[in-house]
């Protein structure tokens, strides 16, 4: 089959591999019709991800039609083992449905779905071992990615969700990942009626974060980026915008909440915070020795700027150390920080109601479709051009 | 090394015992009964399927069991395993032949997590090497990170008594490039 692999910082190829195969007992082949390039891609193409080997298929966003069932999946009545021939989207995320963090909704937890002599690597560096991520390094499994012509689904009667008759691919597809992450991002900012919601990067998991809050009963949201296009489909949800290359982000947003400070600042950006501020350089400097691997500009402007009391919500990826942490903020204020990989499990089915009754349409944030074919070329333009492009969908 | 069941693990997981001896330690909860998880351990059988230097375990009656262990260049290095504790649903404990070439023993309880929180599994290996070269390489082999090779163990005993099967990320992955198979179907 063809299937995008890494290679190294910069060098990602359409290849030809072996096709995947049913390996377990609850395994799902899937024939990929619609594929996606997410942000936290980017951080592999940039390399700041560890544990990534040369050849590995990258993609965590995708859904296809079963081709292969395994011989043992689990489930009856409502949650019936799915079948050859049944339209799915499936989370990023591998869970295995039955240990204690999956059976409390806490998938991205999930205790089984890392191989054995992964875990090693995460529990080394986290303490715990974490869960499986399709095309996401070695360290979250080592499992090939969906952007790809066919791909293995580990624990197929747990995370895949069968797509009703009438919606298209590009009207589900974001439900693997970047929908439930912006939701579960301003789930954790406990909204109240009428809060004001900051979000710090507009890119495709800012957008969903900024939608979700209103639908959560924020009564403002406040964008933050510099990108115009970005800015712009903040805008068209109802958004204030402020563009930090004209503004002092924290003055203006303690400004436009009468003193105050947001109730909740939501961090979409991550570790690869861009911008000229002296902390920003300084961390860019040392990850460019590898002193540090993540430049946490963002996390530490949203704890300045969030309101006594407040919420600080994380979707953002980092994965190394900081220093300059501003803990005495957090601390005094008496903030509440949430984060986490996303429990898209959890998510999937609500939101696909959302769609369903038109609440919310996820292609709004679709900028390019290119031919699998042509995935490289996607993942070029996704980096060096953000001010034309918010989302690459790929088609096998 | 200590055998009351109350007696407290050790918080470290890997100690060097006065004696010379390499001592491991490692606890996991499963979210099964401790009858089932005394029950898959007990028919020693079942262990070849998850552990990584194994190549076959024979059980030969009640208390003794043959264990094949892949060695430097090929060889193998075998042993008989003696049951010294035997007590359903908690406790099993063994120890290697007194002629083993690597002298061994172990055991592993099952305790109660707190209602409705499965079961604590710990388990403690002791291992001791001859002297020599050949004492040095067997040592080498047997002791590679004996910590890892516990700790991975009790991960895919988990994985395997809670999914039914064994998670691995083995398959294609790229051009030219394959890794030995984890795959440990059921």
């Amino acid at each position: 089959m063809r299937a995008l692999t890494w290679h190294g910082k910069h060098d990602v190829r359409v290849e030809t591999v072996d096709d995947p195969k049913i390996v377990n007992p609850r395994d799902l082949i899937l024939k990929v019709t619609a594929t996606a390039i997410c942000g936290s891609d980017l951080h592999i193409y940039d390399s700041f991800i560890p544990s990534m080997m040369p050849g590995d298929v990258l993609g965590h966003e995708f859904m296809g039609e079963v081709v292969e069932v395994g011989p043992s999946l689990r489930g009856e009545g409502d949650n019936a083992p799915l079948k050859k021939g049944d339209r799915v989207v499936v989370p990023f995320n591998i869970a295995c449905g039955n240990c204690r963090p999956c059976k409390t909704g806490q998938f991205s937890g999930c205790d089984n779905s890392n191989p054995a002599d992964k875990a090693d690597i995460s529990e080394v560096a986290y303490g715990h071992a974490v869960a499986g991520i399709f095309g996401y390094s070695h360290m979250t499994g080592g499992y090939a990615g969906g952007q790809a012509e066919y791909v293995r689904v580990p624990y197929g009667d747990v995370g895949p969700l069968k797509v009703p008759d009438g919606l298209t691919d590009e009207q589900v597809l974001f439900l693997s990942d970047i929908f439930p992450t912006g939701w579960m991002a301003a789930e954790n900012c406990g909204i109240q009626p009428g809060d004001t919601v900051a979000v710090w990067g507009c890119g495709p998991v800012g957008q969903f974060a900024i939608r979700s809050a209103f639908l959560q009963g924020a009564g403002k949201v406040i964008a933050i980026d510099h990108h115009a296009n970005r800015l712009a489909l903040a805008r068209a949800a109802g958004a204030e915008v402020l563009d930090y290359h004209e503004v002092k982000v924290r003055e203006a947003l303690t400004e436009l909440t009468g003193g105050n400070g947001p109730d909740a600042c939501i961090d979409a950006v991550g570790l690869e915070a861009h911008g000229f501020s002296p902390d920003n350089v300084v961390d860019a400097a040392k990850a460019a020795v590898r002193l540090a691997t993540d430049r946490t500009h963002v996390l530490r402007e949203v704890i300045m700027a969030c309101r006594k009391g407040g919420h600080v919500s994380v979707p953002g990826v980092y994965g190394g150390i900081t220093d300059k942490f501003p803990v005495g903020a957090f601390m005094e204020k008496g903030l509440t920080m949430k984060t986490g990989q996303t429990h898209t499990q959890k998510y999937m089915r609500q939101l696909l109601e959302l769609i369903q009754e038109g609440r919310l349409d996820p292609t709004f944030v679709i900028s390019h479709r290119l031919p699998l074919e042509e995935a490289a070329e996607g993942y070029r333009i996704f980096k060096d051009k953000q001010d034309e492009v918010t989302k690459v969908v790929l088609r096998p | 090394m200590p055998t009351d069941t109350d007696a407290p693990i050790t918080p470290a997981n890997l100690v060097r015992q006065p004696g010379g001896d390499t001592f491991v330690s490692r606890a996991v909860t499963i979210d099964r009964s401790r009858d089932e998880l005394y029950a898959f351990w007990r028919n020693f059988s079942n262990l070849a399927r998850l552990m990584d230097n194994v190549e076959r375990i024979e059980v030969l009656d009640e208390r003794r069991s043959h264990w094949v262990v892949k060695g430097p260049a090929g060889a193998d290095i075998e042993w008989d395993s003696l049951v010294v504790e035997d007590e359903p649903g908690r406790r099993i404990a063994w120890r290697a032949d007194e002629d083993a070439e690597i002298r061994n023993s172990g055991w592993v309880e099952f305790r109660d997590a707190p209602p409705g929180r499965g079961t604590e599994v710990h388990a403690v290996i002791e291992y001791d090497a001859p002297g020599g070269v050949v004492g040095r390489l067997i040592a080498k082999l047997f002791q590679r990170e004996p910590n890892t090779q516990t700790r991975r163990e009790l991960r895919r005993f988990k994985q395997l008594m809670e999914t039914g099967e064994i998670s691995t990320s083995e398959g294609p992955r790229g051009a030219g490039r394959h890794e030995p198979s984890e795959s440990k179907e059921s």
